[in-house]
C-alpha cells in the first residue's frame, strides 16, 4: 500500500471538490474491496477522501413511490430494509447472497456498484493486464478464464463484473445520482452506468473524475415474484459463476438480468420480451453473440439451465 | 525404553483419565485468543522490526541482476536480504528447492529477498521497490504433457516405488470382470489459517526462532544446515500452530529469511507469508494421474490388481504415493504397484494430510465402486468380500496388528442407514435436488517413532510434561496431560504440559499422522522412568506400586505422591523407542465414510447433506478431540472431492488461484452435521498407548465418498477432480425447459 | 438474550443507522481531517477498545488489524489472509462484525471495538467462549476468535431480524441450523472445526432462549 494523505470529508460538495483538486484522490467508503486492491498496489490513490461521515446512508421514499438509498447505506442494512424485502426482494437476496456477513456490515451501496473484476491476473501485478495497466495485454484471454465473462467482452478484457446487488439494480432499472466536483448533479441510468472494455477496459464507468455518488434511486415497486439465483462451487463466500436476477409477472411477462456473465450487469430487452416463450427463448436472446473460451463456454449452458429452474421455481 | 514386544496390560489400561472426552486444556487459552503464535510475541521480542518477502515472478531462470537500492533509501527499512549479502547458505535436507533464491530461480514465487522496515506498512511497500531482472528459461508445468517422461524415482519413504505379486498382466486379461480406468488429481494447497510465520532475534552467535512448526527437532537440524551453524546455537520454539497439514513440516523461507534479516537489521525480525504468496512460495500436494485395473470374478472377488501413480516435483523431489494403500487393502493374488516421477518446474511439490493415501483412495475407492456397479454387488458388501486379515503382498506369514475394517463398515452402514440407498443412479429426488449416497473405505498407515519426555513431579503434587512436540489442533497438550494423569495418578487439572521447545527432550513432531500415538508413548516411557524414582523413595518395588488418587499405594500401604516426590521434587526422562513390530506385523487404521449428496438438476451444483463414518484406530485416546480430527479431516476431503485445486497456468509456471478467494476451502455452508462412531480396538503392537493414529484417517477416502454419492445421484461419473459443476453438466440429461 | 455486555449496544447499533450510533460514541474524534504533507505523515487516531480509550498516532495505512495486532499488542484478533477471504481478523465495531483487515484504523475514529479480549478472560469465559470449549468448537485455535466475534454477532443480527441468504421467508428470520451456517460462513476454518461450532452457538442461542 503506497503512502497516501488521508481526509475525512464533511460534505459531498467538498469531498467531490477535494477529489478534483488533489492529483490521485480516490474515494473511500466500506474499503473492502480499495484497501484490498491497494495493498497489492493494483491502486495506488495518493490521497483517500474518506466519506463514511456524510450523510449519506438514510433509505428514503421517493415522490414518485421509489425508493432512494443513500450511497452509504451498509449492504446489510440495504437488504435488511422493510421496504426493500417487501417490494424488492430480489435486491434483498442479490444482496444477501453475496460476500459475507462481516463484508456486508461493511460493503456500501456505491462501493459495491463501483468494486472491480476479480479477474485472477488482474490481481497478480506481474502479469500483463489491459485493465491495470492499459497496452500490457490481457493474460486472461488465452489463459485461466473460468470465471470471466462471455458477453459484451472486447479484444482487450473479457473480464467480469462481480457485483451482485447490481444485476438487482439492473433489473430494477435503479438510477444513480451523482454530484460533481463543480456541484452540478446527474443522475444516470444504471443501464448506462458500467461501460463495457472496448479498447478501454481501464474506464468501467460513466463516473467523470471526482464524481461523488449521493445515492442509487429505485423506481417504484413492479411487483411480481422475485427471484435471485446464484450459481458457485461452493455454498457460501463465493463469487457468482452465473446469476440470474427475474421478477416474473402474473400476465406471464418478465425481466432477466444476469451476474458472472459480462463486464457489466447484462440484461438483454429481446431477453424480456421473451419471457413468455419460456427459459430457452429468454436464454438464446439473453446469450446471443456469446463469445466463450475453453473455460468458460459452460456458462451458456449453465444460463439456460438456471433460467429453467429459476423458470420452474416461478411457475411452481 | 524399548517397544518390542506387544504390550500387556498397564496403567493405561485402567482408563481413568486416557480414553475420557476431556475439554482440551488449551481451551481457554485459544478461545480467549491469549495463546500466543509465532508472529505475536511482543512478550519476548517487543522491539522486532518487519520483514517483508519479495517473491520471483518468474517460474525458472535466474536473476540477471537484482537492485535494492530505492527500497534501501525508502522511509524506515533498515536492511534488504538477497542472494548477494546473505553469505554462504546452505540448504535443509528437506527442502526440494532453496528457501532463498538467486541467483537461479527454481520456482514462480521463490523468496529472492527480504526487505525489514521499522513497521510493516513501511516493509511492504519498499518491497515493491526491489528491482529484479530476469533472465527467464522455459520451463515444464504440466503433469500430462511430461507424463511420458516421467521415471521410476529411487526408494524413499515407503519403501521401492513397485511391487509386484503372482502375475498381475496375465490374471487381469483373464479375469470375467475388469476394471481399467485412469483417475487424475489436481495439485491441492493446504491453506492452514495461519500463514508461515517466524520471529527471529540473535543473542551474540546465537539464534532464537518463535516459529509456527510441526516438527521442532527437524526445524533445528535444517536451520542449522541451511545457516551452517551449530544445532546447539539454534533455539526454536512453537508452543502454538495455527494448523499445519504438512505445510509446516519443514523450515520455510519465513524462518530463514527473519533469521537472516535480524542478522542484517541487528535486532529481532519477524516475517509471515502473505497468503497469496503461500501456494506458490511453499509446498502443496502434487497432481496426480492414475491409472487402476481391477480384474474380478462375478461375485466381485479381486483376482487382479494393478494400480501406477504418476506425478511430478522439482528435480530432486519425490512422488506423490498414491499407490501405495493398494498394496495392503484389498486382497487378490496377483497384484503391481508402480510409482513414476516427473520432473516439474511448479513450486515444490511434498508432503500434504495423509500423503499417498488421500489421493490414492479418490482413485481406488471410485474404481471399487465401478466394480461394485459392474458386478452388481452392493458397493459395502463387494469390500467386505475383498477383506484380508493379512499383508496381501507379503502373505500371511504378516498378518495386521489389527484391523477391524468389517466392522467398520458393518456399523458406519448401519448408523447411517445405508440400506436405504437406490443401487441405480437417479433414481431419488428432493424437489430441484437429484439425491445419492456413496461410500468409500478409509485407509491410512499407521506409523510409529521415537519420542521422548522429560515428567517432573514437585512437592505439592503438580506434575510437569516437557517434550518438543507440538499440538497444530490435534490435541496433544490434552492427550499428553491424560496420559501424565493416568499414569502417575494424578487428576487432570495436576498436569502442565510444556511443548514445543528445542530446549525440551525430542519427540516424534506432529506428522503423518504418527504424532498422538508416538508421543503419548513417549510420555508414557517417561512416566514409567519417574515412578520408578518416586516408588523408591517411597520405599517400594517400581513393579507392584500403584500410583492412584494422587497416593503411591504397594502391598496394603500409601504413600502420597507428593511425599514421595520430596520438596526438591523428581524429574525423569526417557523415550519410547521401537522394534520391529511393525514388520512382522502391518499396521494400518481403518474406516468406512458414507455420504449423502444433492446435485442440483439444474445447475450441476453439489451440496453434501449428511456425511459420517465409523473408524477403527486403536485406543482413541481422547474421542472429544479424536472426532475433532476425523470431521476436520472428512470436511478436507469434501473440499478435494467438490472445489479443491490449483490451477496451473502453463505459460507463466504457477498457481494462478492463489489466494482464499480463488483457491476455495468448504465453508460453513457447505458442511452439514457429522457422525463419527469409534470401533472399539486395542492394538497392542503399536505401542504401550495401545493406540494408532487418528488424524489423517479422516481424509482418507471421504473425497470418494462423496464423488460415489454424486454418481449415485446423478448418473454422471467424474473421474477427474475437483466434480465442479461444469464437469457435471456434460452429463447431465437436458432440463424441461419450462 | 444475554451474550456479554454489549449484546444490548449490538442490538440498537444494528437497527440504527451507524450514523446516529457514531454521533452516541462514548469517544471524542482525533479530528484527523486535515491532510498532511509529506511520506510519512502520522494521523492522530482515538479508539474505544473494549471499554478501554486509545489514543494512538498512526500511519494513515495502518488497518484497524494491523493497530490491534501490532500497536495495542491485542494479538487475540488473527490475520489469516489479510484481504477479507476468511473472517479470522472479525472484530465487532459499533455493534457490527467486520473484517479489521479491510479497514484503516483512522477510518474508525472515535468508535468502539470489541475484540475478542473484550468478551472474556481465561479466568471470566465469555459463554460463547465457553461454549466453544464444551463442544470443542476449534482445533488449532488460529480462527477461533474470529469465530468467536462473529457467532455472538450473529445471534444478535437473527435477534434483530436481519434476514440472510438461507432465510425462506425475508420477513420471518428465526435462528436454525441452516441459518447460523450460512451466517458463519464467512469465517474459514480450515481444521474445519464446523459441526462442532454450529453446536456451541445452537447451545448458546438455547439457553438465551430458555
Ligand atoms: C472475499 C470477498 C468476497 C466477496 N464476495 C462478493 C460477492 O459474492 N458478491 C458481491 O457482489 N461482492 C462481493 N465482494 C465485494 C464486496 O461486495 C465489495 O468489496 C464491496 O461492495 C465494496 O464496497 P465498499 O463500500 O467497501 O467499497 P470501497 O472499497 O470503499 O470502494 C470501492 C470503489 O468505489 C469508490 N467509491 C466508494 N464510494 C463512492 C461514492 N460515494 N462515490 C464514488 N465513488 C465511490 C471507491 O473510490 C472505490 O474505487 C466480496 C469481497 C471480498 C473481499
Ligand atoms: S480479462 Fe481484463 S482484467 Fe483480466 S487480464 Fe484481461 S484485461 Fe486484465
Ligand atoms: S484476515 Fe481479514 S478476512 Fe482474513
Ligand atoms: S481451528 Fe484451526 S482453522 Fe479453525
Amino acid at each position: 500500500m503506497k503512502t497516501f494523505t488521508y481526509e475525512r470529508a464533511e460534505s459531498p460538495a467538498q469531498a467531490a471538490a477535494a477529489a478534483l483538486s488533489r492529483p490521485g484522490a480516490r474515494f473511500i467508503a466500506g474499503g473492502t474491496n480499495l484497501l484490498d486492491l491497494m495493498k497489492l498496489q493494483i491502486e495506488t490513490p495518493a490521497h483517500l477522501i474518506d466519506v463514511n461521515r456524510l450523510e449519506l446512508d438514510k433509505i428514503e421514499a421517493t415522490n414518485e413511490g421509489g425508493l432512494r438509498i443513500g450511497a452509504l447505506v451498509r449492504n446489510t442494512d440495504l437488504a435488511a430494509d422493510k421496504r426493500v424485502r417487501r417490494d424488492y426482494a430480489v435486491l434483498s437476496r442479490a444482496l444477501l447472497a453475496g460476500a459475507s456477513g462481516q463484508l456486508r456490515n461493511k460493503a456500501t451501496t456505491a462501493g459495491n456498484l463501483l468494486q472491480r473484476t476479480r479477474c485472477p491476473y488482474f490481481y497478480d501485478t506481474t502479469k500483463p493486464c489491459n485493465k491495470r495497466k492499459p497496452g500490457t495485454g490481457c493474460a486472461a484471454m488465452k489463459g485461466i478464464s473460468r470465471n470471466l465473462a462471455i458477453m459484451g467482452t472486447s479484444d482487450a478484457c473479457i473480464a467480469t463484473h462481480p457485483s451482485d446487488m447490481a444485476v438487482a439494480m439492473r433489473l430494477l432499472d435503479a438510477t444513480v445520482d451523482t454530484v460533481a466536483p463543480n456541484g452540478t448533479k446527474r443522475s444516470i441510468p444504471i443501464a448506462d452506468f458500467h461501460r463495457l472494455p472496448g479498447d478501454r477496459p481501464e474506464v468501467e464507468s460513466a463516473l467523470a473524475p471526482g464524481e461523488l455518488i449521493l445515492s442509487v434511486t429505485l423506481p417504484k415497486p413492479i411487483g411480481g415474484t422475485h427471484i435471485y439465483r446464484k450459481v458457485r462451487d461452493r455454498a457460501s463466500y463465493a463469487f457468482a459463476l452465473v446469476s440470474v436476477a427475474a421478477v416474473f409477472t402474473p400476465d406471464k411477462g418478465g425481466r432477466f438480468a444476469f451476474g458472472g456473465l459480462a463486464p457489466k450487469p447484462w440484461r438483454v430487452d429481446a431477453a424480456d420480451a421473451a419471457a413468455a416463450q419460456g427459459a430457452k427463448a429468454v436464454a438464446e436472446a439473453a446469450l446471443s453473440g456469446a463469445r466463450t473460451t475453453r473455460d468458460n463456454a459452460f456458462k451458456k449452458d449453465l444460463t439456460a439451465r438456471t433460467l429453467a429452474s429459476i423458470f420452474a421455481e416461478a411457475r411452481a | 525404553m524399548k517397544f518390542d514386544q506387544p504390550a500387556t496390560i498397564n496403567p493405561i489400561d485402567r482408563g481413568k483419565v486416557v480414553g475420557i472426552p476431556h475439554d482440551r486444556i488449551d481451551g481457554p487459552a485459544k478461545v480467549t485468543g491469549s495463546a500466543p503464535y509465532a508472529y505475536e510475541r511482543h512478550d519476548v521480542a517487543p522491539n522486532a522490526a518487519y520483514g517483508w518477502i519479495v517473491g520471483s515472478a518468474i517460474a525458472k531462470g535466474s536473476i540477471k541482476s537484482i537492485d535494492s537500492r530505492d527500497a534501501l533509501a525508502a522511509p524506515g527499512v533498515l536492511a534488504v536480504v538477497t542472494h548477494e549479502n546473505a553469505g554462504p547458505l546452505g540448504k535443509g535436507s528437506m527442502n526440494t528447492a532453496h528457501l532463498l533464491g538467486g541467483p537461479k530461480i527454481e520456482h514462480y514465487d521463490q523468496a529472492l529477498a527480504l526487505v525489514v522496515a521499522q513497521t510493516l506498512e513501511q516493509a511492504r511497500d519498499a518491497a515493491k521497490l526491489v528491482r529484479i531482472d530476469y533472465a527467464q528459461e522455459a520451463g515444464k508445468f504440466v503433469l500430462t504433457a511430461e507424463k511420458d517422461t516421467a521415471v521410476k524415482p529411487p526408494a524413499g519413504f515407503g519403501g521401492d516405488p513397485d511391487s509386484a505379486v503372482g502375475d498381475f498382466a496375465g490374471a487381469f486379461g483373464k479375469a470375467a470382470v475388469k476394471i481399467d480406468r485412469t483417475y487424475t488429481t489436481p495439485d491441492h494447497s493446504h491453506a492452514m489459517m495461519e500463514p508461515h510465520a517466524t520471529t527471529a532475534a540473535w543473542l551474540g552467535g546465537r539464534l532464537t526462532l518463535w516459529t509456527s512448526n510441526q516438527m521442532i527437532a527437524w526445524a533445528v537440524k535444517e536451520m542449522a544446515l541451511t545457516l551452517k551453524m551449530k544445532r546447539e546455537d539454534i533455539h526454536v520454539m512453537s508452543p502454538y500452530i495455527g494448523g499445519g497439514f504438512g505445510s509446516k513440516l519443514f523450515v520455510r523461507a519465513d524462518a530463514v529469511l527473519a533469521a537472516l534479516g535480524a542478522r542484517a537489521a541487528g535486532r529481532p525480525v519477524k516475517v509471515a507469508l502473505a497468503r497469496p504468496q503461500i501456494p506458490n512460495n511453499t509446498t502443496h500436494r502434487p497432481a496426480t494421474i492414475q491409472r487402476i485395473r481391477i480384474g474380478a470374478d462375478r461375485n466381485g472377488v479381486i483376482d487382479a490388481i494393478g494400480h501406477e501413480c504418476w506425478s511430478g516435483d522439482l528435480p530432486g523431489g519425490s512422488p506423490e504415493t498414491g499407490a501405495m494403500q493398494t498394496r495392503l487393502l484389498y486382497g487378490g493374488k496377483n497384484r503391481m504397484t508402480a510409482h513414476r516421477l516427473a520432473t516439474l518446474d511448479l513450486p515444490e511439490g511434498n508432503a500434504m494430510r495423509a500423503p499417498g493415501e488421500a489421493v490414492g483412495l479418490l482413485a481406488l475407492e471410485i474404481a471399487m465402486d465401478e466394480l461394485a456397479e459392474a458386478c452388481s454387488v452392493d458397493p459395502v458388501e463387494l469390500r467386505i468380500r475383498n477383506d484380508v486379515q493379512y499383508d496381501p503382498e507379503a502373505g500371511p506369514g504378516r498378518p495386521f496388528s489389527s484391523r477391524k475394517l468389517v466392522e467398520c463398515l458393518r456399523q458406519g452402514a448401519d448408523r447411517f442407514g445405508w440400506a436405504k440407498r437406490n443401487p441405480t443412479p437417479g433414481q431419488m429426488r428432493d424437489g430441484r435436488w437429484l439425491v445419492g449416497m456413496g461410500m468409500a473405505v478409509a485407509f491410512r498407515n499407521n506409523l510409529v517413532g521415537k519420542s521422548g519426555a522429560r515428567v517432573k513431579v514437585d512437592g505439592k503434587g503438580g506434575v510437569i510434561v516437557e517434550t518438543d512436540m507440538t499440538d497444530i489442533g490435534t490435541g496433544s497438550y490434552t492427550i499428553i496431560a491424560q496420559t501424565a494423569a493416568e499414569m502417575l495418578g494424578v487428576p487432570l487439572e495436576a498436569v502442565q504440559v510444556r511443548l514445543g521447545d528445542s530446549k525440551f527432550p525430542e519427540s516424534s513432531g506432529s506428522g503423518g499422522q504418527w504424532g498422538a500415538n508416538s508421543s503419548t508413548a513417549g510420555v508414557y516411557a517417561a512416566c514409567v522412568a519417574a515412578r520408578g524414582i518416586l516408588a523408591q523413595k517411597a520405599g517400594f518395588n517400581a513393579d507392584d506400586a500403584t500410583f492412584e488418587d494422587g497416593m503411591i499405594k504397594s502391598g496394603g500401604r500409601s504413600v502420597p505422591l507428593k511425599q514421595a516426590a520430596g520438596r526438591e521434587g523428581v524429574s525423569a526422562e526417557d523415550s519410547m523407542e521401537y522394534g520391529d513390530l511393525d514388520k512382522a506385523y502391518a499396521q494400518a487404521t481403518f474406516g468406512a465414510h458414507f455420504c449423502e449428496v444433492g446435485v442440483d438438476m439444474h445447475t450441476g451444483e453439489t451440496r453434501v447433506r449428511r456425511m459420517g463414518g465409523a473408524f477403527a484406530a486403536g485406543r482413541i485416546l481422547n474421542p472429544k478431540s479424536a472426532r475433532s480430527q476425523v470431521i476436520g479431516a472428512m470436511t478436507m476431503g469434501v473440499g478435494s472431492a467438490l472445489m479443491e485445486e490449483l490451477i496451473v497456468d502453463p505459460r507463466f509456471g504457477y498457481f494462478v488461484n492463489h489466494d482464499m478467494a480463488e483457491y476455495q476451502v468448504p465453508v460453513h455452508a457447505d458442511i452439514p452435521d457429522q457422525d463419527v462412531l469409534f470401533v472399539e480396538e486395542l492394538d497392542d503392537k503399536s505401542s504401550p498407548m495401545k493406540a494408532k493414529g487418528i488424524g489423517e484417517l479422516g481424509i482418507c477416502g471421504a473425497g470418494a465418498a462423496v464423488a460415489n454419492a454424486v454418481y449415485n445421484a446423478c448418473g454422471v461419473r467424474i473421474r477427474d477432480y475437483p466434480l465442479t459443476l461444469d464437469k457435471i453438466l456434460r452429463g447431465l440429461p437436458e432440463p424441461a425447459f419450462a | 438474550m444475554t451474550v456479554g455486555n454489549f449484546g444490548v449496544v449490538t442490538r440498537r447499533t444494528v437497527l440504527g443507522a451507524s450514523a446516529a450510533a457514531c454521533a452516541t460514541s462514548a469517544i471524542p474524534r482525533a479530528q484527523a481531517a486535515t491532510p498532511a504533507k509529506g511520506d510519512d505523515a502520522m494521523v492522530p487516531v482515538a479508539l474505544r477498545i473494549n471499554g478501554k480509550d486509545h489514543h494512538l498516532t498512526l500511519d494513515p495505512r495502518t488497518t484497524l488489524l494491523d493497530t490491534l495486532r501490532e500497536h495495542l499488542r491485542l494479538t487475540g484478533t488473527k490475520k489469516g489472509c489479510d484481504h477479507g477471504q476468511c473472517g479470522a481478523c472479525t472484530v465487532i465495531v459499533e455493534g457490527r462484525r467486520i473484517n479489521s483487515c479491510l479497514t484503516l484504523a483512522v477510518m474508525h475514529d472515535g468508535e468502539e471495538v470489541t475484540t475478542i479480549e473484550g468478551l472474556g478472560s481465561p479466568e471470566k469465559l465469555h459463554p460463547m467462549q465457553k461454549a466453544f470449549v464444551v463442544h470443542d468448537g476449534y482445533q488449532c485455535g488460529y480462527c477461533t476468535p474470529g469465530q468467536i466475534c462473529s457467532a455472538v454477532a450473529v445471534l444478535d443480527e437473527i435477534e434483530a431480524g436481519i434476514p440472510s441468504h438461507v432465510t425462506h421467508d425475508l420477513n420471518n428470520v428465526a435462528f436454525s441450523d441452516e441459518e447460523v451456517r450460512e451466517r458463519m460462513s464467512g469465517n474459514i476454518c480450515r481444521c474445519a472445526a464446523y459441526s462442532n461450532i454450529i453446536a456451541a452457538i445452537r447451545d448458546v442461542a438455547g439457553e438465551d432462549k430458555a
